[in-house]
């Protein structure tokens, strides 16, 4: 398997803060790698540091080129799709004109992006009903979903995904997951997954790391750190 | 009722020109969310523009798009210059700069133009709108052009690419990032077709108050009213907001005798602060409601 996403020694600071001290992972091609620890750990400013959010060093290559030094405007345009921490609704905006937001960074291609909206839908039959409604007053469940169709207007090659779960009753959170599932096999979509639910993030993922306090403490198979004592007793809770 | 329906239908145009003030300072407001104190005076140089352009020989159908044009890319490169390095920066230091923009615009207008009262001839030309006793060709003249303005302002948002990307950027920049959109680009744009606003308000309303550097002093406070009784969360609250302060001026100065016609520009005022403290939002803005 070759690497999608190779990060090496990178390193993050909010001013004088520094959150990230020079944490290294991989995602494979086509694989779902997951980030786990607890709050505060560094996982959102993970994401937030591969797109440029955050000030950063170390080296980001998304196969095999350099991206440590692209914007965050531009970080769509080399197909990674970030659904950001509370999902980064445009409240304000109808559902049907958040999808066209997703996507902004691809030609202006009317049909295929019509035909893209309509097969989100198909995927999402909820969001077709509330095509018209403003985003802000869908549930968090539909939104979360819309934030995932949103970025797959983009036709990503990888999603970055922070905390699906947030704010979503466990039902609710399972679909979520299943859907990401479908997702990851069907448009062979990369995913960097960052979640506080340890034993969801695990079932999904195949590639695991554990961070604490800006550091990688713990990586592997998702299968194997799944049985590990430490990580059951801490994170698991059984 | 004669009367009256005068008062309303010139109330209808000066409210055209306080509609299109409210609509170019809610543009910015969306985007940085300050109030552009200097919204009137870049509106009164553009204007000066025009009647420069104008007095060099060219016909007003060239002039005004001359005119625009230029407070267009004006509006734009302000930003970039002066607010996108400030971008940052408490809310004293923007009214610092709306202020210095403010008298900088003024004193520069008297510099080049001199503080004398310039007559700018309509392009409606004089007299009644077709025959009718209650408004003028100028006022007819204000009035469409404003509601043209407006309904290609509203098609841009509704229908164009660049459009959404300006609501988006305004509702949520972080995410508006995420998708690709340049932020920072489209806040100047807002900038820019505010002052495109501003300068066809200025060039409208130049031949009923005359050209002079103090013209859009009391107009853009209309405007404000205007954008704060609609809702400064929303273009369209202001637009109609705007209209509104336009026929209660025109009762108020013709019904309330001397007080109306000195404290006109109070009457501005007072609806500002009745608004604020009755419903602070505005007849159309929203107070954020959300579930998460």
């Amino acid at each position: 398997m070759t690497a999608m996403l190779k990060v090496e020694n990178l390193e993050a600071s909010y001013g004088e803060l520094r959150v990230l001290r020079g944490i290294s992972f991989e995602v494979e091609e086509g694989g779902v790698t997951t980030l786990l620890g607890a709050n505060g750990a560094g996982k959102t400013t993970t994401l937030r540091a591969l797109c440029g959010m955050v000030r950063r060093s170390g080296t980001i290559e998304l196969e095999g080129r350099d991206i440590s030094r692209t914007a965050t405007e531009d970080i769509v345009r080399v197909g990674v799709a970030h659904i950001p921490e509370g999902r980064g609704t445009f409240t304000t905006l109808t559902t049907e004109e958040n999808l066209h937001l997703g996507a902004m960074a691809r030609p202006n291609n009317r049909d295929e992006i019509e035909a893209d909206i309509q097969k989100a839908f198909d995927f999402f039959p909820r969001l077709r009903e509330r095509r018209n409604q403003q985003a802000g007053t869908l549930s968090g469940g539909e939104q979360q979903m819309l934030a995932i169709a949103r970025a797959l207007m983009l036709r990503p090659k990888l999603m970055l995904l922070d905390e699906p779960s947030f704010g979503l009753a466990p039902l609710i959170t399972k679909q979520i997951f299943d859907i990401l599932g479908e997702l990851n096999r069907d448009t062979g979509a990369s995913m960097l997954l960052v979640e506080q639910n340890a034993s969801l993030a695990l079932g999904l993922a195949d590639q695991a790391y554990l961070i604490e306090t800006g550091e990688i403490v713990m990586s592997g198979e998702a299968a194997a750190i799944r049985e590990d004592e430490s990580i059951r007793a801490a994170y698991l809770g059984y | 009722m004669e009367l009256f329906l005068q008062q309303v239908v010139s109330g209808i145009a000066t409210g055209a020109i306080y509609a299109c003030m409210a609509l170019s300072v809610v543009m910015i407001y969306q985007a940085i969310h300050h109030l552009n104190f200097a919204q009137g005076e870049m509106a009164m140089f553009s204007t000066y523009i025009a009647w420069q352009t104008m007095v060099w020989g060219m016909p007003w159908y060239v002039a005004f798009p001359i005119a625009i044009a230029i407070s267009f890319v004006g509006g734009f490169a302000v930003e970039r210059v002066v607010f996108k390095p400030i971008q940052n920066a408490p809310v004293l230091s923007h009214i610092v700069i709306f202020i210095a923009l403010f008298s900088i615009f003024n004193s520069l207008a008297g510099f080049i133009w001199d503080f004398t009262i310039k007559n700018v001839a309509s392009p409606f030309g004089e007299g009644p709108f077709m025959g009718s006793t209650l408004l003028g060709k100028h006022q007819a003249g204000m009035i469409i052009v404003t509601i043209l303005m407006l309904v290609a302002l509203w098609a841009f948002f509704a229908f164009t690419r660049v459009g959404l990307a300006m609501r988006a950027a305004a509702a949520n920049p972080e995410s508006a990032r995420l998708v690709g959109i340049r932020v920072a680009t489209m806040t100047a744009l807002g900038w820019g077709m505010a002052a495109g606003i501003g300068a066809v308000a200025g060039i409208l309303i130049a031949p009923v108050v005359f050209l002079e550097p103090n013209m859009m002093l009391s107009i853009l406070l209309y405007g404000f009213a205007g954008a704060v009784l609609g809702g400064l969360t929303n273009p369209l609250g202001a637009v109609i907001g705007g209209f509104i302060v336009g026929i209660v001026e025109n009762l108020a100065g013709t019904y309330l005798g001397e007080v109306g016609a000195e404290l006109k520009l109070s009457i501005a005022l007072v609806l500002i602060i009745i608004v604020l403290v009755v419903k602070p939002e505005g007849i159309l803005g929203r107070k954020i409601v959300q579930r998460v």
